[in-house]
């Protein structure tokens, strides 16, 4: 298991995997080095938990570069560690999903921005629990927003990826998809227009028979299989498919569901281990 | 039992931890990693960065 610090979450994963009497060991990703010319691991798979999407991208391609199949693989990392990536991939397989643009240059982000409507959402096409992600709902506060981005953030800040603002009530989805199969959902509640349960959102079991079940499966098809976290919106169109994440968290999601997400986890990778 | 590195307080860990196993402690709220088990070695945790989560 590739990992740095151990969540929650990853001390769920070793005990689903010592439970199974699976054999695993742990790699540091900050003692890792790679040797891009000699290469050559011998492990049968790898679970990717990195908590930096950096970190993970490059070792996922080291490793499956070197013939080590990984859970998840470096394309479906490469896609949905990206949010403009995601929303292409959606796109190219019909799975309903929020009006999105990217624009490069504040002036040309601004002028979408008043073209599309307010409010808009402004996000970092690269990031995560909600972080530096802005409701934007009128001129004002689009210059703002974009003129602190353009001065105080990173390179890919520059990147401005818009999406349009769906109203949900006042909740959204989060379904697990292994192999395929969409295992469980929670809705996700909070005051706050962002639900994130890093945010501190509560979640509550969601049944997926039907379109929840339907366009998870798709999503997860759509960025490249494996194991995945979809996030869903109740819009007034009908269902659409936010993100796609693919270092899920699920500390908050087993219990409600009653689905042992690490043990479906590990038997997944026992089967790619087996492949 | 352990000492916090960030307040001095003692900081008591389940029978289960794990070495890099992020804890907190209860006095100043600071994350601690567990670098070592036995000896118990704490550090205080990696902050966040840009490019963490799922």
């Amino acid at each position: 298991m590739l990992l740095s610090v151990v969540s929650r979450e990853q001390k769920m994963l070793f005990e689903a995997a010592a439970n199974r009497g699976f054999e695993f060991d742990r790699l540091d990703d900050r003692r890792i080095v790679f040797d891009l010319e000699n290469h050559r691991y011998d492990h049968d798979v790898i679970l990717e938990r990195c908590i930096n999407h950096s970190r993970a991208l490059y070792s996922l391609k080291m490793l499956n570069a070197s013939g080590v199949s990984t859970v998840n693989n470096y394309e479906v990392a490469r896609v949905c560690g990206n949010k403009f990536l995601t929303t292409m991939a959606l796109v190219d397989h019909g799975v309903p999903t929020p009006k999105a643009r990217v624009a490069f240059t504040a002036e040309s982000a601004l002028e979408e921005m008043e073209s599309m409507g307010y409010p808009v959402v402004i996000k970092p096409p690269i990031g995560s629990w909600g972080r530096l992600i802005a409701r934007i709902n009128d001129r004002h506060a689009a210059e703002a927003v974009l003129e602190h981005k353009e001065t105080l953030g990173s390179y890919h800040h520059s990147v401005f990826y818009i999406q349009e603002y769906v109203e949900k009530p006042g909740r959204d989805i989060r379904s697990f998809v292994v192999d395929g199969e969409t295992i469980c959902a929670v809705y996700r509640f909070s005051d706050h227009w962002k639900t994130n349960t890093a945010l501190g959102g509560t979640t509550a079991n969601c049944p997926v028979e039907g379109e929840v079940g339907v366009l998870s499966s798709r999503a997860a098809e759509a960025v490249g299989g494996g194991v995945v976290a979809v996030d869903l919106l109740e819009s007034p169109d009908g269902i659409m498919v936010n993100e796609v994440n693919y270092t899920m968290e699920f500390r908050n999601s087993v219990e409600p569901t009653g689905v042992d997400i690490p043990g479906r986890i590990i038997d997944y990778l026992l089967k790619v281990a087996q492949t | 039992m352990g000492a916090c590195p960030e307040c001095g307080a003692s900081v008591d860990l389940d029978f289960d931890v794990v070495e890099g196993e992020i804890i907190a402690c209860e006095e100043c709220g600071a994350d601690l990693e567990v670098i070592s088990v036995n000896p118990l070695e704490l550090e205080l945790a990696p902050e966040e960065e840009e490019d963490w989560g799922e």
